[in-house]
């Protein structure tokens, strides 16, 4: 039966390249830079998707990565122990458990209309859905993943190093900068990996509040605070109205591309974690 | 030259400060959310909501009820699928861990997990969808079924790896043939943990929309059968949210009421049964 699951992925990945065959026969690699998607005109680029994605998932990393951090060291130094540090844990994995629909459904109607009223005052249109709303959404969303690991490997510093540096009249601050980080800096690293690859691929609460568009700003402000698209969201949104051929391949490129990525993110996160953990 | 140590443990007081706002202060949207939620769709829950089909633009009431339905359908039948296979795999993995074919199966466990939902939806179009020629639950089954599979094979495996060998070693001495020690020493034994993979994975897949897009499609009647499309309660949720009218919104608050405390519920479960056997899941 465990032949079963990698007769999955190869399966998965034979199938995402069969069926990409089309567009990458004759776009090649220039369909990755292309700035235009136009599927009327049979016209496709996948450019806006990218920087869409990327833009996204950077930016909830961002956001995300200081209360990660901070949740790791609470929960891994400070108040590993107790009532209030279980509950604080259960609270952080209810949000990994909640769907993503929900926080989708939630963003329309309560994030996006809290938006606008800044987007006014930053001069730019006040769209409320875009890529920095989508942004929000997603890094509540993906904490939970670089929390909980960053939890377990804080949790696995070797006592006597802390106390050693205690010894040497460490203050807690300096002991955790100078010992417990670098300890546990890869495996910290491995779990903001893991945080990205889940960023990347994530689907419904980005294209309920992404706005949807193929088309690409032109400052940086425009593409930021306005409505885009990611690799996911377009997949989701257009691959039951695609209509010939080229289009569906187009569509199932972006899935392909987006396989290849999360398939090498998840790789090396685990790799981290196996090495740092078996230690 | 370090600086006096008055300075020091004020930035260490500090330190502590910022790192107990910024660990606490993520609780807030979360909180947030699910207060939302519960007002929003608590007023829209009563008896009628649960046994109707949804109500046409314009016209009051109507329920969930094809939603409802389809989703357990969907879920039950992915669980059928999933449960199986992954309870074997994992017991593949952990009876034997340093083969070749375990190695490379647990390497596509861990990269399965990561694998993007909507991905999954496409390869069940293509795997499901496109063979039939039709839209069907199986197909969203299917879909479900890969996305529990690595839960399940982790939560077995593991538990599996905390029983004692000297439990296996015993039945083994008394003459049982090694396939009978599985299935009446080393499967019970484990058996809650084992559940708790269930239970934790029928939570995740059941708010899963993205791989139900292309492939169960939806439907605004009620369905029970297995070939046709069919509507579940994350998918009913996009589509209501989705559209402009008001009516559908309140049917979709009501949904997500109904969809979170399922994954609410499913998840306690899962803790007071891993609490039993303390594995991370």
């Amino acid at each position: 039966m465990s032949t079963v699951l990698v007769l999955i992925i190869v399966g998965v990945f034979i199938t995402l390249i069969v069926q990409s065959m089309p567009t990458i026969k004759t776009l090649g690699v220039g369909y990755l830079w292309g700035k235009v998607w136009d599927p009327v005109n049979n016209i496709y680029g996948a450019y806006p998707f990218l920087i869409g994605t990327l833009l996204t998932s950077f930016t909830a990393l961002a956001i995300s990565i200081p209360f990660s951090y901070a949740i790791s060291i609470y929960l891994g130094e400070y108040n590993p122990k107790g009532w209030l540090s279980d509950l604080l844990k259960n609270t952080i994995e209810l949000i990994a458990a909640v769907p993503s629909i929900i926080y989708g459904f939630w963003g329309i109607f309560v994030l996006v209309p809290l938006v606008r009223p800044w987007e006014l005052k930053l001069g730019v249109a006040p769209y409320g859905v875009g890529v920095f709303t989508a942004s929000i959404v997603l890094a509540v969303m993906i904490i939970p993943y670089a929390a909980s690991l960053g939890i377990t490997l804080i949790r696995m510093v070797p006592s006597p190093l802390k106390e050693g540096a205690y010894a040497l009249g460490a203050t807690r601050f300096e002991v955790i900068r100078r010992v417990v980080l670098p300890f546990t800096r890869t495996g910290l690293f491995a779990g903001v990996l893991l945080s990205l690859g889940r960023a990347l691929g994530e689907t419904m609460a980005v294209t309920m509040l992404i706005g949807n568009t193929s088309a690409i700003g032109n400052t940086f402000k425009d593409i930021f605070f306005g409505p885009g698209n990611t690799m996911a969201s377009v997949i989701a949104n257009e691959f039951s109205e695609a209509d010939h051929t080229e289009y569906v391949s187009a569509l199932i490129e972006l899935g392909l591309v987006l396989f290849c990525v999360t398939v090498v993110i998840n790789f090396i996160g685990k790799r981290i974690i196996t090495k740092v953990t078996n230690k | 030259m370090e600086p006096r140590i008055g300075i020091r443990n004020f930035k260490s007081v500090l330190f502590k400060s910022v790192i107990i706002f910024f660990a606490f202060v993520i609780t807030i949207p979360l909180i947030i959310v699910l207060l939302y939620i519960i007002k929003q769709g608590i007023t829209q829950v009563n008896w009628h909501f649960l046994t109707h089909v949804p109500a046409p633009v314009g016209e009051a009431g109507g329920g969930i009820i094809n939603a409802l339905v389809g989703s357990f359908i969907m879920v039950g039948v992915a669980a059928i699928i999933a449960i199986p296979v992954g309870m074997m795999a994992g017991i593949y993995l952990s009876e034997n861990p340093r083969t070749k074919l375990a190695y490379y199966s647990g390497l596509c466990v861990d990269i399965l997990q990561g694998v993007p939902s909507i991905v999954v939806g496409i390869v069940a179009y293509f795997w499901v969808v496109k063979p039939l020629g039709t839209f069907s639950a199986l197909s969203g089954s299917m879909a479900l079924a890969i996305m529990m599979l690595p839960i399940v094979i982790r939560s077995t495996e593991q538990t599996l790896n905390l029983l004692p060998d000297s439990l296996k070693e015993a039945a083994l001495s008394l003459g049982v043939p090694y396939h009978r020690v599985i299935i009446k020493v080393i499967v019970p034994c484990g058996f809650a943990g084992i559940l708790s993979g269930i239970t934790l994975s029928i939570a995740r897949v059941i708010g899963e929309t993205a791989p139900l897009l292309f492939t169960a499609l939806g439907n605004s009647y009620l369905s029970v059968s297995l070939t046709k499309p069919m509507e579940s309660l994350p998918h009913l949720i996009f589509t209501y949210a989705t559209s402009p009218y008001d009516d559908w919104h309140n049917l979709a608050w009501g949904a997500s009421f109904i969809l979170l405390m399922f994954v609410l519920i499913l998840n306690i479960v899962t803790k007071l049964l891993t609490r039993k056997w303390k594995i991370q899941l």
